[in-house]
């Protein structure tokens, strides 16, 4: 399903993006700092510097954290998707990183009455198709 | 005249301020306050209401143009010259001396010098910022010795149709990370969120504080409420507004609004010759912080806030029970919790905010939280976190005035992640 607003890389986010159309998950990496970095940046928020900054996949899995529901938003794209879900999940393996998804099972259904979310549990990166050659990282609950 | 940066106190540890008691903030004025400007009627443009606050505040301590040598404002409402507004052009202006934005919805410093005749100014400073770290840098101004008089400006508008609405398929730059996946107002949604769940509370917790400022707003003369809705708003009311980003809801959202005012900030030897009483700076501290991620958490807002109201209390030497009135911002109503628990104020630790709301926090209780109303209870001005704790402290503030000792004041905005705290006194010691 298109998506209602599509990501235009930049030279900072564009190997993000390219990894995420090859379907890896992948974040900067400050090796003087010992920090990952999402979103991408053109230097590490700690040192400032872009000497040590790489690039490091992740395990894709990740934690949900917290939610919102938007009923009322100011991106006019998304209107036709109200009430839509708003999911932080943190990574496995560094909490500290957080992404937003709106969990693949309800994405676009404009939901009807509030979901349980299960604060806590499991998700798995997936990749979807935002537009076409543009893959977006969305997150699935592991059942 | 060059722009200045790095005025700001933001690296702990900050000590006490060494300009306390130098600089005073002594007198106000508003506008009329209105939901929108039209576009067409330009005496009630945002420039022409900057030129009204500004007279008034002139007025207020007797002083005329010429005694200014200072203009420190925020163009637009927002840091960096931008408009807190969506903004009226471009499009074809009006005649001159209307050629750009500037008097419609920005108001510079170096406009109101034309417009207005200010003829000895020697400091003008528009790189904008909220309200209350132009406070703190005027006093910086006024302790260094670079203006003597300064007045302070802060216009917002608000234009015709619905408030920064984004039209776009694309996001582009920073906007790629929130907006691809809808990411909005859910932010302040997710964060309050969080809290609840840490502190086991719920949304409905906050009524009793969002209809107590509204009450505090309907005494307040330049609150929209107060000029154009001036009827009661309950709990109930509160409990069913409409859900903008759970567990947001439209009241807990600062309805926007057009009104400008303006505050007159001088030395405490040319205080004594004006009309109203001095109120002394003692600190003003400012911070800056990002997220350690993408998204902005309670474990972030709670260390942010918790560092500036600590940066505060080691620059003014005051502890909690120090401050008698206390005005913590609530532009999105779910902010206000953070600080009252960071900065402790009447003892409420994290968490307890909404225990502390349930108790008794009207005006002439024993603890008269926002005794202005905030933005909540007069619309999104944010002026009323100067005019009424400076109304307060110079007893004045009338029907609001609170019953419990008015001697020392902290006034804290804007957002967790990029601070300012401005305190004041009766006295300059």
């Amino acid at each position: 399903m298109a998506r209602p607003i599509v990501p235009v890389p930049d030279p900072v986010s564009q190997p993000f993006w390219d990894a995420c159309n090859e379907g890896k998950l992948i974040v900067q990496y400050c090796s003087i700092c010992d920090r990952r970095q999402y979103p991408p940046e053109a230097t590490c928020r700690d040192c400032g510097f872009d000497f040590h900054l790489s690039w490091q996949e992740t395990s894709g899995r990740a934690k949900i954290v917290g939610y919102s529901i938007t009923y009322d938003s100011r991106l006019v794209q998304w209107h036709p998707l109200q009430p839509f879900l708003n999911v932080i999940v943190a990574l496995e393996e560094d909490p500290v990183i957080n992404f937003h998804t709106n969990l693949i099972d309800d994405f676009g259904t404009n939901l009807t009455e509030e979901p349980d979310i299960p604060i806590g549990a499991t998700c798995e990166v997936q990749f979807v198709e935002a537009a076409p050659g543009r893959m977006i990282p969305e997150w699935k609950i592991v059942k | 005249m060059a722009r200045e940066v790095n005025w700001e106190r933001n690296h702990d540890p900050v000590g006490i301020w060494n300009g306390r008691g130098k600089a005073v903030l002594i007198g106000r004025g508003h506008s009329p306050t209105d939901r929108r400007w039209d576009g067409e009627t330009l005496e009630k443009s945002l420039g022409a209401y900057m030129m009204i606050a500004v007279q008034n505040a002139l007025d207020d301590v007797g002083i005329g143009l010429d005694d200014v040598d200072g203009i420190i404002g925020s163009a637009g409402g927002q840091g960096n010259g931008a408009p807190l507004s969506d903004v009226w052009g471009p499009r074809p202006y009006f005649d001159a001396p209307y050629d750009s934005e500037d008097g419609l919805t920005h108001v510079t410093g170096q406009w109101l010098r034309q417009q207005m005749g200010f003829k000895n100014l020697r400091y003008i400073n528009n790189h904008g910022d909220p309200v209350w770290n132009l406070i703190g840098q005027a006093a910086q101004a006024i302790a260094d010795g670079r203006a003597e008089t300064v007045v302070v400006t802060y216009p917002n508008g608000n234009l015709p149709g619905r408030y920064h609405q984004d039209p776009s398929n694309e996001a582009r730059g920073p906007a790629v990370w929130p907006n691809t996946w809808g990411w909005g107002l859910s932010g302040q949604g997710f964060t309050f969120n969080q809290y609840c769940q840490k502190y086991g509370t719920n949304h409905d917790r906050m009524a009793p504080f969002v209809v107590q400022e509204r009450k505090n707003g309907l005494l307040w003369e330049h609150s929209y409420y107060a000029q154009h809705e001036p009827g009661e708003f309950t709990e109930e009311d509160y409990l069913n507004g409409r859900m903008i980003a759970r567990d947001l809801s439209i009241f807990d959202c600062d309805r926007p609004v057009l009104a400008a005012a303006a505050y007159v900030m001088t030395t405490a030897a040319k205080a004594q010759d004006m009309k109203q009483k001095p109120v002394y700076i003692l600190d003003h501290t400012e911070s800056q912080f990002t997220p350690r991620s993408l998204v902005q958490t309670i474990d972030d807002t709670e260390e942010w806030t918790d560092i500036q109201a600590q940066r505060s209390y080691n620059g003014s030497g005051l502890k909690p029970e120090d401050i008698d009135v206390f005005a913590p911002y609530d532009g999105f109503a779910v902010f206000t919790q953070y600080y009252i628990e960071a900065f402790g104020w009447r003892g409420v630790k994290r968490g307890e905010a909404h225990d502390f709301y349930a108790g008794d926090i009207s005006l002439k209780g024993p603890n008269p939280l926002n005794s202005g109303g905030g933005n909540m209870g007069t619309g999104r001005m944010r002026t009323v976190f100067i005019t009424d704790p400076l109304e307060q402290l110079q007893g004045r503030a009338g029907d609001r005035q609170i019953t419990t000792k008015a001697e020392v004041a902290v006034t804290h905005g804007v957002l967790p992640i990029t601070a300012g705290t401005v305190v004041m006194s009766t006295s300059p010691d």
